[in-house]
């Protein structure tokens, strides 16, 4: 049975008059790791915010269509027992940082709080947080004081914290450099071993091409594709609507004009599968 | 307008050394492109640029002013700023308010603000959106506004930090153009990011920071292909660099359109 179950929701914001969500419905599996790409304004935020349960709780405005996890409806659960498995990731980590607390380990510590979990094992799994995310030194910081790509880590280990079944992360590594993406997605990946089940907003397309089992492909409001990601991402049906294509999937498209790319072969998305095909190609030319 | 920088050095207070030993100087109408990892300083320099910092050892001159002897407010004639965060820099009640702001406060005439204001909207396409709240805007509109807000102030030096985290497709491009207009009308633009294939393909010299001193300073061709030394400030070159590396084309390759005429050629070669 799917963990997560989008049937048909629409979903208009308060004192605005176009829905932002338009009749999506999607089914996640326990454990399967779902990335989610659009232009910006595709409403993928949005979607972020009605599977992890502000909408209907915080952003008021007009849900139609039902929101499940694990077989309960958002909207007959409340914010306080939604997070226990649902954890959100914000976009913007200034905006996530609760602000009311002085470290950064008071600031992991909030969430635990809140759901009573006893001292001992708080500090464990605040310690345990802080290793995954590579913030162990930052812990007696103020969150404030703090760059953005350090913020975004705090902001992750927060989440993370919690053990949530569901992590849905929003665009995760805006705010970082190449390395520091690169270890924030081992992270997410080490969750999503573990079993974790990861819904994930995300640009960096050549990153989803290796790490996610499926990509839902929003536009306007709408589920515009879905599929394995080196199907969605390649795929003509994205082109010229925004979508961030790899450099790599726009090269072979360009070379595959002139026949210069590989016969029914699908186009790359990585370096690797972007170097296979054009040494195919050149191999046979010769 | 001339950037001199001259053997700069700034420890943070606490100790913590951001710079150590930096100099180049910038030609007036250059585009400049400063890459490195995080902590390697580069926010650190381009706010030593408009005075925020100050040098603790070294100089630092812009068109000959020295920047320890003149105020932030001055210095804002010479040298706009754009935050990475819109959010850290936006105030007023809407666009178009926000983006005059800079230009009456370099007191200009009131038909010159108009001009300007008009024309850095049209430049971000938020002509349609000057009577709206900044904040009533998507991340992506705010960063427009923040770029047209600098852009009005039509200094002769523009810094952008990071101008594209989190920007889509669409929006990346939209701030491409804006860099292209600016060095048509002759701005040195002086570019902070992570982004090295935005790098590669808008910007002909590019600064490697490691550590707070320079590793690389050339033209893009040069210092983007340098794998090895690049690694050392965790920066990969840009992918069809490395596509073309991996290919086997001589030469760094910085965009589709120099891949695919090279990829032409080798596969007729043979």
């Amino acid at each position: 049975m799917a963990l997560v179950n989008l049937q048909n929701v629409s979903y208009t914001y308060p004192l605005t008059e176009k829905p932002v969500l338009k009749d999506i419905s999607l089914q996640v599996q326990p454990g399967e790791f779902v990335a989610i790409i659009g232009p910006n304004g595709a409403g993928k935020s949005t979607l972020c915010y009605a599977i992890s349960g502000f909408i209907p709780h915080f952003f008021k405005g007009e849900l139609t269509g039902r929101v499940e996890v694990a077989g309960i409806e958002s909207r007959q659960s409340t914010l306080s027992e939604w997070v226990l498995s649902v954890g959100l990731a914000f976009q913007n980590p200034f905006n996530q940082i609760s602000g009311a607390k002085y470290t950064v380990f008071e600031e992991i510590a909030f969430g635990l709080e809140n759901i009573g979990v006893p001292r001992d094992e708080m500090k464990a799994r605040i310690d345990a947080a802080m290793a995954l995310t590579g913030i162990s030194a930052l812990a007696q910081r103020s969150p404030f004081s703090l760059s953005g790509g350090q913020q975004q880590r705090v902001a992750l280990a927060s989440i993370l914290v919690m053990q949530p079944q569901v992590l849905v992360l929003d665009e995760p590594t805006s705010q970082l450099d190449p390395i520091g993406t690169r270890e924030v997605f081992g992270v997410i990946r080490e969750m999503s071993k573990k079993g974790m089940t990861v819904i994930l907003v995300e640009h960096k397309v050549e990153w989803i091409a290796s790490f996610a089992d499926r990509v839902v492909a929003l536009h306007e409001g709408s589920i515009l594709l879905e599929g394995s990601p080196s199907e969605v991402l390649t795929s003509p049906t994205l082109e010229g609507k925004g979508f961030g294509v790899s450099r790599y999937t726009q090269a072979a498209r360009d070379a595959a004009r002139e026949g210069l790319w590989p016969a029914q072969r699908r186009l790359p998305v990585t370096l690797d599968e972007a170097v296979e095909g054009f040494e195919g190609q050149h191999a046979s030319s010769n | 307008m001339q950037v001199q920088i001259n053997n700069l050095f700034y420890a943070y207070p606490g100790g913590i050394n951001a710079l150590n030993g930096i100099s180049f100087s910038i030609e007036p109408g250059e585009q400049v492109a400063i890459v490195g990892q995080n902590g390697a300083g580069k926010t650190t320099l381009a706010r030593h640029l408009n005075g925020l910092l100050q040098p603790t050892s070294g100089q630092l001159t812009i068109g000959g002013w020295d920047t320890r002897s003149v105020s932030v407010a001055k210095l804002a004639s010479r040298v706009g700023y754009v935050f990475q965060n819109p959010d850290e820099q936006l105030f007023c009640k809407t666009v178009g308010v926000e983006v005059a702001f800079g230009p009456k406060n370099l007191h200009y005439s009131p038909q010159r603000i108009d001009e300007l204001v008009s024309e850095a909207l049209a430049l971000t396409e938020l002509t349609e959106k000057r009577d709206i709240n900044p904040y009533d805007l998507s991340p992506t509109g705010r960063k427009m506004v923040a770029l047209a807000s600098i852009i009005s102030m039509d200094t002769p030096i523009v810094i952008f930090d990071e101008p594209t985290t989190g920007q889509d497709a669409a929006s990346v491009a939209r701030i491409a153009s804006v860099i292209a207009h600016l060095r048509k009308h002759g701005k040195t633009v002086i570019t902070i990011t992570h982004d090295i294939d935005f790098c590669a393909e808008n910007f002909e010299r590019v600064i490697a920071l490691s550590q707070g001193q320079v590793l690389l300073d050339g033209s893009a061709n040069e210092v983007l292909g340098q794998q090895e030394i690049l690694a050392r400030t965790y920066v990969d070159p840009p992918q069809l660099t490395r596509l073309g590396i991996r290919l086997g084309i001589p030469g760094t390759i910085r965009s589709q359109v120099e891949f695919l005429a090279a990829y032409r050629t080798l596969t007729s070669k043979d």
